[in-house]
């Protein structure tokens, strides 16, 4: 560790950390203690089989959970010991989610879904709760999506609308769960170059994949195996989504013609 | 989340569902309905005594016989009677804050004349009877003083009494006969409806007390001695005056109780109006009961909800809301129901009472306090049963509410 104090403190820093289920009376550990590192502006993604503790992992890191030993200082505050306002707060504050599943509310227009966390915001700041989630759909591009239902929208709209709504309040940090499962190679490659527009942007992105073809599209990979980190990488041939996608754009071209 | 923001969010869940959601504020409406048609009922018939009370007469006082505790005006007719006619005479000698006295002799007889015949009672009363009970005639004149004095056969007659002996006519100087003795109508009354316990106080035919003791099967069954003051304010005090005398003539000593009792008319809408006071607080605990299943009804339809939007709370947390937010808008959506079923329920109950008063014939009336009672009561029963419902949606782990599928 440098001696100097940090201008920016990292975004993620895990020590040592465990997490123990109990299960009934066998205790069965999924964090056998990880250690890492994550600075401001990196894009990373945590691989691994099922089982190896990417979700624990992920549950912690979204402050969803808290670890059973170690230590967890997101953007520089201390994370494990906090209470279950304490998390929410700073869930709400600090880190912007993305399912797999998309999770919008049903029946709730996109500009709705968007605003969502601003209504929970209780540091006040953010009055113009309607023109914030407007940007944010922009952003994504959903300019004239603002008043369709999830059910209106495509899979990969839908977690377009999900990704606006993870932006809005302005996040130290973008945590995706898998967040192509659910969506073909298309909006998958689509969704991706989203996220690397953004964090070309400098927001920091982490995403929880098993899928080798997105995770490359990251700037670091980071492999679990049994709880513990096997692997911690930058990628040496990183793919730019939107050039993957003219590629293959030009042959379907083609056929369409 | 502030106030507006939290009744937007509490609507568009509502409104998500809304057959669901009118089911579960009917529940409501009928149950808040009921408690105010029957508030409406019982209150309709207090108002109702009180009016006919006031009705009996102006600044009267009774003196009935036998010991009655209050709520006893119908125990009146005690095990034995102790009234006489010598007491309404002394009290009429004797009183000075007593404007006018009269001894009411009851009895029964068969009314011959006109039509045919009719039973039913006679009041032997004195002359100032009519000014007691502020009770004017619509054909004829009351008896006089001298009648009074010379015991003279003429009888006035409740305006049902004339309906029904002589329809269409006018009965005044035609004879009748009470029992084999006949008398000369001299007026008609008014009519005055029915009393407090729902007796026609027109089916009856009034005579000079002296008449009535002396010409008719030697009657000296005195029920009650009326008396008046000629002020509201003089009351407590002719109260304890009649007392007086009355113990004097009853010859009752030092330690001895009254053997009658002395009432005004409002002990006399008291005791009238406790019985139906107690009837009207039960007709709205039956409804009330209603309004608790209503209740019951949210509850269910909430925990129902809270289940089926596990993923939905499961997202609100994820995304930052607080345990509080949750529980919040639960509660919210669940008082939002229940005073929206309690105001239709008001309106509903209005109707409804209007609409019996009309079937019925019952007098029913609101009192505007119900209304606030209804919609506040409606708003507590939607937090009591929406706080486990609320409380466990506010309770859920975030990473399970995630899964839930």
């Amino acid at each position: 560790m440098t001696a100097a104090p940090m201008a920016q403190p990292a975004v993620i820093r895990l020590v040592a950390v465990t997490k123990v289920y109990q299960m009934g009376p066998t205790q069965v550990p999924a964090l056998r203690g990880v250690d890492f590192v994550v600075a401001p502006g990196e894009m990373i993604a945590i691989v691994g089989a099922s089982g190896s503790g990417k979700s624990t992992l992920m549950n912690i890191i979204g402050c969803l959970d808290v670890p059973t030993s170690g230590s967890y200082y997101l953007d520089g505050l201390r994370v494990d010991g906090l209470s279950r306002n304490q998390l929410a707060d700073l869930r709400n504050r600090k880190l912007g989610f993305v399912f797999q599943g998309f999770n919008l509310l049903p029946r709730t227009s996109a500009l709705e879904n968007v605003e969502l966390p601003l209504l929970y915001d209780r540091s006040g700041r953010r009055r113009d709760t309607k023109a914030l989630s407007a940007e944010a759909l922009r952003t994504v591009g959903l300019g004239g999506r603002f008043h369709h239902e999830p059910n209106e929208l495509s899979g990969g709209e839908q977690q377009r609308v999900a990704i606006a709504r993870a932006l809005v309040t302005r996040p130290t940090l973008l945590l995706a769960d898998e967040p192509t499962g659910n969506l073909d190679s298309r909006a998958s490659l689509e969704i991706v170059a989203l996220f690397q527009a953004l964090n070309d942007e400098g927001i920091t992105v982490l995403l929880v994949t098993h899928e080798a073809n997105i995770a490359r599209h990251a700037k670091r990979i980071i492999e679990l195996r049994d709880g513990r980190l096997i692997r911690d990488s930058p990628v040496p041939d990183r793919h730019r989504a939107d050039a993957d996608l003219q590629k293959r754009a030009s042959p379907e071209l083609v056929e369409v013609v | 989340m502030r106030i507006p923001r939290l009744m937007r969010v509490a609507s568009q869940s509502i409104l998500r569902n809304p057959m669901r959601t009118m089911l579960t504020i009917l529940g409501i409406v009928i149950g808040v309905g009921a408690v105010i048609v029957m508030i409406a009922v019982g209150y309709g018939a207090q108002m109702r005594i009180q009016e006919q009370v006031k009705n009996l007469g102006t600044n009267m006082l009774v003196v009935m016989p036998g010991v009655s505790g209050l709520g006893g005006v119908s125990q009146g007719a005690a095990t034995f009677n102790r009234l006489t006619v010598d007491d309404a005479e002394k009290l009429a000698r004797e009183a000075s804050l007593l404007s006018a006295v009269s001894p009411v002799i009851f009895s029964r007889v068969q009314a011959v004349g006109g039509l045919g015949n009719w039973r039913t009672t006679i009041n032997g009363v004195s002359s100032s009877y009519q000014a007691i009970r502020d009770w004017p005639t619509e054909a004829g004149t009351f008896f006089a003083e001298d009648d009074q004095r010379s015991s003279r056969k003429v009888a006035v007659l409740g305006s049902t009494v004339a309906r029904t002996l002589f329809p269409g006519e006018d009965p005044v100087g035609r004879q009748i006969r009470l029992g084999t003795v006949p008398f000369t109508i001299i007026g008609v009354l008014a009519a005055k409806g029915q009393t407090a316990n729902g007796s026609d106080q027109d089916d009856v035919i009034i005579l000079p007390y002296t008449t009535a003791r002396n010409r008719l099967s030697g009657l000296t069954f005195i029920g009650a001695i009326l008396a008046s003051t000629s002020s509201a304010a003089d009351i407590p005090a002719a109260q304890e005056e009649i007392r007086a005398i009355m113990r004097e003539s009853h010859r009752l000593g030092g330690a001895t109780e009254d053997d009658f009792t002395v009432r005004n008319q409002n002990e006399l809408a008291e005791a009238a109006q406790s019985t139906t006071r107690v009837m009207s607080w039960l007709l709205a605990a039956i409804a009330s009961i209603s309004l608790l299943v209503g209740g019951i009804g949210i509850m269910n339809i909430m925990l129902v909800s809270v289940t089926e939007r596990t993923r939905e709370i499961g997202i609100r947390l994820a995304i930052g809301a607080r345990g509080s937010d949750v529980l919040t808008q639960f509660l919210v959506e669940s008082v939002v129901m229940s005073v929206v079923g309690g105001l239709i329920g008001v309106g509903a109950g209005y109707g409804g009472a209007a609409i019996l008063g009309r079937v019925t014939g019952w007098s029913t009336t609101t009192p505007p306090a119900a209304v606030l009672i209804a919609v506040g009561f409606s708003a507590a029963v939607g937090v009591f049963f929406g706080w486990y419902p609320a409380r466990k949606a506010a309770m859920l782990d975030p990473i399970q509410a995630l899964r839930h599928e």
